[in-house]
């Protein structure tokens, strides 16, 4: 007999929508509502029951498979440990003492989303609130870079643009929405104005946007393909607003200049907030990316690429971050999880994990198991197991599963993983 | 005939579907493996939709179908995927992110 279960959290993305309410039967899920149409496949198609480890291919029993992984790891001169992020916060803590334990460069799948947010945010801070203060707050919508329309489904209706709160109970007519980007997306469609950039001028129009936020003035006709006219009504509105808020995405990050354009972005936010409330907030992907941001700087002061092989925690992103070592061929052997390199990462980087003994753990096959030495099918954080994953604001959210467990967590597998190599 | 564009790669509801049904899956296959051009370029060098052309860049080359997109003209736009990946450099300019926005490919018929 099936049964209903409500308050759900979808785990797919950073918007971590807890409000979805699932119908089950004998511990598979018949049916699913309130979810958008990127995170209905995470519940529909998830196959909660028991399958065996492998190793080399052949399924092994799960003690043999943990005995193959404290080789592997415990031989390799320099291992890496990648991924994190479609995972909870407990898996993540055991993935940086294991790091610690053998010496390896941990990184997350922040060094190919919001990695450079976080130098920048290094670098001159991060002014941000809570989704729930631009719910109820925000009357201005910035989102430069950014398509929660393709990305974030439910963002505009639950959190931003069309969301009712206390000080906008008229919803989309209480807030004004602007849309920078390189091409008119589908989120441009459904904003007030629309500010088309040319590819890899996002800086210079951001520098441009803060000259013009200060009242100076700028000689040029246009900038980025942009009007300065254009620019200098959008300052004006910046300026003017009750409680603004910036959202950013890999527009930014993935272009030339990187941090830098974020940097400036965040430096706009900053200083907008001598005239005016304003915020930024960064659209983040996988559902506990930020979560693992967190973990590895409450456990190690960094983010993310970071190496234990001197016995303390480096720091260095280009150094240690997971494309750079593997495209240099420097690791030796890696543990994947709660990620997908091979279908994510640029051709030399993933070649090399071919190369390499590899290790997977993963509630899905994937296409880096495809080609793992070792591989620990698990369960999946928020269906069929508890722990705690970070929302895109950084506000943990306590997973409430609607299925029973009848496989290990990535947790308890890293645990037995490192009991094993205390061993060898 | 070869012309040069700017690469965007990124996400699209049906790369989100197809990852859900698996990666091995006909619809993630197909959901990342095609390439969007505008309809003013398609125009110029009198491409249809469905024709097969070929991406090059210093990384490698890949030979894909094409389609009519809402992107301003010398943009192409291939959703994030072990396709749209082969043709991204390893290169991160120091920072670990690759430069999967604004690469110059350039473009020709298959």
């Amino acid at each position: 007999m099936s049964k209903v279960v409500e308050n759900v959290t979808c785990t797919f993305c950073g918007c971590l929508c807890d409000d979805i309410k699932v119908e089950i039967d004998d511990n598979r899920i018949i049916s699913v509502h309130q979810v958008c149409s990127n995170g209905r496949g995470l519940f529909t198609e998830y196959d909660p029951t028991p399958r065996q480890p492998t190793v080399a291919g052949r399924e092994v029993d799960w003690e043999t498979a943990v005995k193959e992984a404290a080789r592997i790891l415990s031989e390799a001169d320099s291992p890496l440990i990648y991924g994190l992020s479609s995972t909870a916060v407990e898996a993540q803590r055991k993935s940086v003492e294991l790091a610690d334990l053998l010496g390896a460069i941990i990184d997350t799948t922040s060094s190919v989303c919001h990695g450079p947010t976080g130098l920048a945010m290094q670098a001159v801070g991060e002014v941000s609130c809570t989704l729930g203060e631009v719910r109820n707050r925000a009357d201005f919508l910035l989102f430069w870079g950014c398509n929660p329309a393709a990305s974030h489904l439910r963002h505009f209706t639950r959190y931003s643009l069309m969301s009712k709160g206390i000080l906008t109970p008229n919803g989309r007519r209480d807030r004004i929405a602007y849309v920078v980007d390189v091409r008119p997306t589908t989120s441009a469609k459904v904003a007030d104005h629309f500010i088309q950039v040319k590819p890899d001028t996002d800086f210079e129009v951001l520098t441009s946007l803060r000259a013009l936020v200060q009242g100076k003035e700028i000689e040029n006709e246009d900038l980025g393909g942009v009007p300065i006219a254009q620019l200098r009504e959008l300052a004006e509105r910046m300026k003017s607003c009750r409680f603004g808020v910036a959202f950013m995405g890999m527009g930014l990050t993935m272009s030339r200049a990187r941090n830098y354009n974020v940097r400036e972005l965040f430096t706009l936010v900053a200083e907008l907030n001598q005239y005016t409330r304003f915020s930024v907030i960064p659209m983040r992907g996988h559902g506990n990316v930020a979560g693992a941001d967190q973990v590895l700087t409450w456990q190690s002061g960094y983010p993310y690429a970071v190496s234990f092989a001197r016995g303390y925690p480096q720091y260095g992103p280009g150094e240690f971050t997971a494309v750079d070592v593997l495209a240099r061929e420097e690791a030796d052997a890696a543990l994947i999880f709660a990620s997908d390199p091979v279908a994510h990462f640029p051709g030399a980087a993933s070649k090399q994990l071919e190369r390499i003994p590899t290790i997977v753990l993963d509630p899905m096959t994937n296409l880096t198991e495809r080609m793992a030495d070792v591989v620990f099918p698990t369960t999946c954080y928020g269906l069929d197991a508890a722990g705690t994953s970070y929302r895109m604001d950084n506000v943990p959210i306590r997973l409430r599963p609607p299925l029973h467990a009848k496989r290990p967590t990535d947790e308890d597998v890293l645990i037995q993983i490192i009991e094993a190599i205390k061993q060898c | 005939m070869t012309e040069s564009f700017t690469l965007i790669t990124g996400r699209t509801r049906e790369q989100a579907d197809g990852l859900h049904k698996g990666k091995d899956s006909e619809a993630y296959r197909i959901a990342t493996t095609l390439a969007e051009m505008s309809p003013e370029d398609m125009n110029r060098l009198a491409i249809k939709d469905g024709q097969i052309i070929r991406l090059k860049s210093a990384a490698h080359f890949v030979e894909l179908p094409v389609r009519s997109g809402t992107l301003p003209p010398g943009m192409i736009f291939v959703p994030m995927g072990p396709v749209a990946n082969a043709l991204i450099g390893s290169e991160t300019a120091g920072t670990g992110m690759p430069s999967f926005k604004g690469l110059k490919v350039e473009m020709e018929l298959a």
